[in-house]
């Protein structure tokens, strides 16, 4: 094995060692489950990078990639087999996704107190967030936290969709694990969600769209072992890899021309489908985008691990890695397959439709979830158009200063946190209205989170966000997707808007509250890591910049610096051709920006709201913004519609009426009958059978007073009597063999 | 040590029989010297069961490890033991889980030494199930299994367990009967007793024996009697009502081998008896063996789900998992012998995932029923609304394992049923597409009611109930549960090892 393959094996290793260890031996000590932690964070990251470089310095990488497998199931005379694939896909991602996790392990250390003695009251009650001092289930923290990483990794590095889904499905339940973290937590107010209602919800939601993906998953399988397909791909047994897939145009030629279970739609299609519904439920959209808010109860550092880093790409990335697949019957220009089709109207819906929930929500976080919701369905819309290196491009800018902005905002609650416990204050240090000139008191959180919030709203030429939304508009606005750009660039209008309030809410005017006045700095080991993200929150979009984008284009080709398109469109078949360059779409990119920064500091920024004052859109937006407030009653809608139809079903229809009434019913009835036949038989038994062998055994007694004669007393006569008797049944049973 | 190796399954099926007499020995007030030779006598069927998997992964197709004696000359039926690839696991499965029980029925105080002597004369019948090569014998072993059970859930049992074990007791002996029956015309019939040659004459048999009676009605009762016992021991939908009900009341170890062994009879007697003899007749009625499969995934998940027992819920799980068993046997029975190579690959694929399935079911169901025996022992209550969750505070290693354990039950990818169940779908889906479709929302509510309850358990504020109790797992507890969770790891990362010898058997099964 070459070495460059043996460091991919090894990538997903550390954080599971890490998992292990922490679970079942450190778990006691704080600082060694921390360094465990990190350290193996970190290790897999140094193999990241490592992999990285080999992949940048090797020729033509995407025509070579590196892969090894090993078989893993059995599947009759051949084999199912799991293992590693490296291609530009995958390198891009393992530049950002080990260095978010380790930035994010790195914060969570300050964010949860480290150093700060442990609290009598928090230890007291373990499951729900501590007040003051350290964590008491900090090192169950870190476990869960490497269990994530090791998840995310391994769906990385996957070689095939089956691996991949099990490191997507190990996300899941981390998730689960992560969201509930305070398992304990109660809310006075009982409406609002707990963190443990979260994450089961979390759970439930995303499991719709995976047993959905897994049929998809198994299709695909199955229609690599019919024998024309088995003839194309020159295998013995199926496959799920996807350089056996997805790399060999006739099978995917193959797979548009057979028909599937549902008329008129292609194979192709339909395994695209079902694969696409996995990737709404991870990736939050629309109809499956409930969770994604509640997730926000879990602890902040998860909320970036989910929303940024891992989870949520996850499947944005899935859907970008199986675009050979899901545009396969598609060529630049032409009609778009069905998969296509649905990524592109659910991917803009979802971008618009979240960006208008954003607009009004109070909670710091809620505003970044939607946000991530949105930006997700600018990603999924991008591949709906076939933007693929446009899509891959924003999924790993987005990923930096999201993670930066929940960073931030976990660093914001934090000292808003630490406010209200000097000022014995109590009120939800989530809320922007109660914050307000924190720029003062949190300088660093405040310059990062601003850089985040530019580079969310794509202020131009400076922000990674500007590349690589311009470049989803542009490829939108050159494909002739009129309502897909339209709908884009709305919702980036509303982006820029919502993430003005965000700062100015947070950050600009006077504290509103004590809690804020009091505010203050967080630790080091929480500043630092939004330091180096807010670094490539700036600096990942140069990569991306086209090549005939003027001045700026040209000057970074001459160094070679952006080589993204060229390195990502190589794990294509045929490169895509980059969108010509076009002012149009650079134009609208610029005003929905800046139109957007300026409409939000117009009504927030300039005059910044006083203490008690209610969102000035409030009154303007009257019905509407109650409609958005409660974020179009989808959660009522569903309790309506799913949940509650599905209790009632469990308990009273499955349960009570066919189980214990109908089936039980029958069986008892059954049983009764059986019983009074039985005591039929009873009575005809006591003429018929009982009282013969009464007689019997009258006659019985009779003869053994007859024989009472033979009963001498002598062992001679007992040994005749028993000699006679066991010749006279020998004889009988010789007669009966011998037959 | 020669003698050892040729007759090492009869060695298996007997060597309980010696703890048993051992325990028989010693004086009843002894409990604690009963409660120890009993387990350390069966680790030597388990230690054996490993030699046998060891010694039969090595290689060779087929039935092994044959041993034939004259036994029951007159009717022609003789002691003929033997294995393959579908009996090893189940075998390893019963020696590994039987020594666990034991160690978990440590708390039993009443009435130890007949307790143990029934379980151990238990472990005979099931193995003897798993290992008979004769119809005779295999009908009396699995009378043998019946008996020791009915007694554990009678004498040992819960509120309920006069109406449980009784429901228990009839509704297996009215499968019997007709199992009985119509080995008895089979018998008849074909001349012989004998399974390996049942297997390769029987399904062309073709010769009127009973004068006036076609050959083919012949078949089909006997088809319908086997599926019906089987059926009801698995349980399959609709004949699963007596598994909660004996679930509930059975005691911890007796629900940890009932779901974890006895179960599996049922759905072994389909893959060793109906598919092998009645080809044809499986065949027809595959797709409503699929269907009832796929109803009791979903209804099963449903009513787990509609569950306030604790223990009730992980009955009804068995029911749900155990449908994926029938719905991969469905697909054998449907495919065997077809021409296409693509289906019958996806058969074998379904058959491994059913066994699979079988063997990790067994792993997780044995894992879960004896934790919340553990909860219950503590809590003195099974029921979710009453147990006010916040055990997780007080018991944090119980909690970990909790939740293991049900993620394992759970199917998650990593863990052991997300192999099995993969396996089972992947195979399916060609076959039974709808089904397998719908069977999805089974999956989807085996989410549901593992979270409830883990939620209702686990989580939750300060419990104030726990104050002063001491929640936590003991060592003697851990070490139960501690190698189910070691093979269910195993199993989830590398299910190749166990895999393969189940993929040898189906692929003679599918032909």
């Amino acid at each position: 094995m070459r070495t460059e393959e043996l460091f991919t094996w090894l990538i997903p290793v550390p954080p599971l060692l890490s998992f292990f260890l922490i679970w079942l031996f450190t778990s006691r000590s704080k600082t060694l489950s921390h360094t465990v932690a990190i350290g193996a964070m970190a290790v897999s990251w140094v193999l990241s990078l490592a992999v990285v470089l080999y992949a940048l310095t090797t020729e033509h990488f995407g025509k070579t990639v590196f892969a090894s497998s090993v078989p893993w199931l059995p599947t009759g005379d051949s084999s199912l087999n799991m293992g590693v694939l490296v291609d530009p896909l995958t390198a891009a991602m393992l530049f950002f996704v080990p260095l978010t996790c380790l930035m994010i392990f790195i914060y969570s250390v300050g964010y949860h107190n480290y150093g700060k003695p442990l609290d009598a009251h928090d230890a007291s009650q373990p499951g729900a967030p501590a007040h003051n001092g350290v964590e008491p289930m900090y090192s169950r923290f870190f476990a869960f936290l490497s269990l994530f990483a090791f998840g995310m990794l391994t769906l990385v590095v996957a070689d095939n969709l089956l691996l991949m889904f099990i490191g997507w499905e190990i996300m899941g339940l981390c998730s689960y694990l992560l969201i509930g973290f305070w398992y304990a937590r109660q809310y006075d107010d009982p409406k609002k969600i707990t963190p443990r209602q979260a994450a089961v919800k979390a759970f439930m939601t995303t499991r719709v769209g995976d047993v959905i993906m897994m049929l998809g998953i198994v299709y695909l399988y199955f229609a690599t072992t019919t024998d024309k397909a088995k003839e194309i791909l020159g295998l013995a047994g199926g496959t799920l890899s996807f350089r056996a897939i997805l790399y060999n145009e006739e099978f995917l030629k193959y797979l548009v021309s057979q028909p599937s279970v549902i008329v008129g739609l292609p194979l192709a299609a339909l395994i695209g489908l079902l694969l696409f519904a996995g990737a709404v439920g991870k990736s939050a959209q629309f109809p499956l985008h409930v969770w994604l808010p509640d997730a926000m109860e879990g602890p902040t550092p998860v909320s970036a691990m989910i929303h940024a880093a891992t989870m949520v790409s996850a499947g944005v990335y899935a859907m970008v890695r199986m675009f050979p697949l899901l545009s396969a019957g598609w060529h630049e220009g032409g009609a778009l397959t069905a998969p296509m089709m649905a990524m592109g109207v659910i991917g803009s819906f979802t971008a618009l439709f979240a960006a208008t929930i954003a607009v009004t929500q109070r909670d710091v976080k809620k505003v970044l979830a939607y946000s991530t919701i949105s930006q997700l369905g600018y990603m999924i819309a991008a591949l709906g158009i076939g933007a693929y290196v446009a899509a891959a491009f924003h999924l790993i800018t987005h990923a930096f200063f999201k993670a930066l902005l929940f960073l931030g905002s976990g660093s914001v609650i934090h000292g808003v946190e630490h406010g209200a416990h000097h000022s014995q204050e109590h009120l939800d240090p989530q809320d922007m209205f109660n914050m307000g000139g924190l720029r003062k008191k949190m300088p660093i959180t405040f310059w990062t989170f601003l850089i985040g919030g530019l580079a969310l709203s794509g202020f131009p030429f400076i922000t990674a966000g500007f590349w690589s939304k311009d470049e989803i508009l542009g490829d939108a606005f050159a494909n002739g997707q009129w309502i897909v750009f339209a709908t884009l660039a709305i919702s980036a209008l509303l982006t820029a808007f919502y993430t003005m309030r965000q700062i100015s809410l947070t950050f600009l005017g006077e504290p509103r509250t004590q809690s804020a006045e009091h505010a203050s700095e967080t630790p080091w080991t929480v500043t630092t890591p939004l330091v180096i993200l807010a670094f490539f929150a700036i600096t990942a979009g140069y990569v991306g910049v086209p090549e005939t984008f003027p001045v700026l284009g040209p000057l970074l080709q001459a160094i070679h610096f952006n080589r993204f398109h060229e390195f990502v469109g190589g794990a294509l078949l045929e490169l895509p051709a980059a969108a010509a360059f076009n002012v149009w779409p650079l134009l609208v990119s610029l005003f929905v920006a800046l139109g957007g920064l300026w409409l939000g500091w117009m009504v927030y920024g300039r005059n910044p709201l006083k203490a008690g004052q209610a969102d000035p859109l409030a009154r303007p937006l009257g019905p509407i913004y109650t409609l958005l407030e409660n974020k179009y009653y989808f959660d009522e809608l569903y309790d309506f519609v799913f949940v509650r139809p599905s209790k009632w079903l469990a308990e009273t229809v499955v349960y009570r009426v066919i189980d214990r009434t109908l089936i039980d019913g029958i069986l008892h009835t059954v049983a009764r009958a059986a019983l009074r036949l039985g005591g039929f038989f009873k009575g005809a038994e006591k003429v018929v059978i009982n009282d013969p062998p009464d007689y019997l055994a009258g006659g019985v007694q009779w003869l053994g007073k007859s024989f009472r004669v033979i009963q001498t007393g002598r062992v001679q006569n007992y040994l005749l009597i028993g000699m006679l008797v066991v010749l006279a049944f020998g004889g009988v049973y010789y007669m009966m063999l011998a037959r | 040590m020669n003698f050892v190796l040729s007759h090492l399954v009869s060695l298996i099926i007997f060597t309980p029989l010696i703890g048993l007499v051992a325990v028989g020995l010693i004086p009843s007030d002894q409990k604690q010297a009963i409660r120890w030779v009993a387990f350390l006598a069966s680790l030597i069927p388990a230690g054996l069961a490993i030699a046998l998997w060891f010694s039969y992964a090595g290689g060779g197709e087929g039935f092994r490890f044959q041993e034939q004696a004259v036994w029951y000359q007159a009717i022609n039926a003789t002691y003929h033991v033997g294995v393959d690839g579908v009996a090893v696991p189940m075998i390893l499965l019963t020696g590994l889980l039987t020594p666990l029980a034991l160690l978990a029925s440590f708390n039993i105080d009443d009435r130890v030494k007949p307790y143990m002597m029934l379980f151990l004369l238990l472990e005979t019948g099931m193995l003897g199930v798993f290992a008979s090569l004769d119809l005779i014998l295999f009908f009396l072993f699995w009378e043998i299994g019946l008996v020791p059970m009915y007694f554990l859930i009678n004498q040992w049992g819960g509120k309920e367990r006069r109406y449980a074990s009784f429901k228990f007791f009839v509704y297996t002996m009215a499968g019997s009967l007709g199992l009985l029956l119509s080995i008895q015309l089979i018998g008849l019939t074909a001349g012989t007793f004998d399974i390996a040659r049942l297997i390769n004459i029987w399904p062309s048999f073709n010769k009127e024996v009973l004068v006036g009676v076609p050959i083919s009605m012949i078949k089909t009762v006997a088809f319908f009697a086997f599926s019906l016992a089987f059926a009801i021991k698995i349980p399959l939908w609709p004949f699963h009502t007596w598994l909660p009900d004996a679930h509930t009341e059975a005691p911890t170890a007796g629900s940890m081998i009932l779901a974890g062994v006895l179960l599996k009879l049922g759905a072994f007697g389909f893959l060793r008896l109906v598919l092998p003899l009645f080809p044809e007749q499986a065949h027809r009625y595959a797709p409503l063996l699929a269907l009832l499969a796929v109803i009791a995934i979903v209804l099963g998940a449903y009513a787990a789900y509609g569950q306030n027992d604790f223990k009730r819920l992980v009955a009804y799980s068995s029911v749900n998992h155990m449908g994926f068993v029938v719905l991969g046997i469905a697909v054998v029975a449907w495919v065997a012998g077809s021409p296409s190579e693509a289906l019958r690959q996806s058969a074998t694929i379904a058959g491994t995932g059913a066994v699979l399935q079988m063997f990790n079911h067994g792993l997780s169901s044995a894992a879960m029923f004896f934790l919340v025996g553990v909860v219950y022992e503590r809590a003195h209550t099974r029921d979710l609304d009453e147990l006010g969750g916040g055990i997780w505070q007080v018991a944090p290693i119980y909690g970990g394992i909790l939740l293991f354990s049900s993620m394992a039950s759970l199917g998650l990818p990593g863990l052991n049923g997300f192999v099995s169940e993969f396996a089972v779908v992947r195979g399916a889906w060609p076959v039974f597409t709808l089904v397998t479709a719908i069977s999805m929302l089974g999956l989807l509510f085996t989410g549901a009611y593992i979270l409830k309850g883990i939620q209702k358990v686990l989580h939750g504020p300060k419990n104030p109930k726990w104050a002063g109790h001491n929640m936590e797992m003991n060592k003697r507890e851990i070490v139960v549960v501690a190698p189910l969770m070691a093979l269910m790891l195993l199993i989830g990362v590398w299910p190749w090892w166990l895999a393969s010898v189940i993929n040898e058997a189906m692929k003679r099964l599918v032909g």
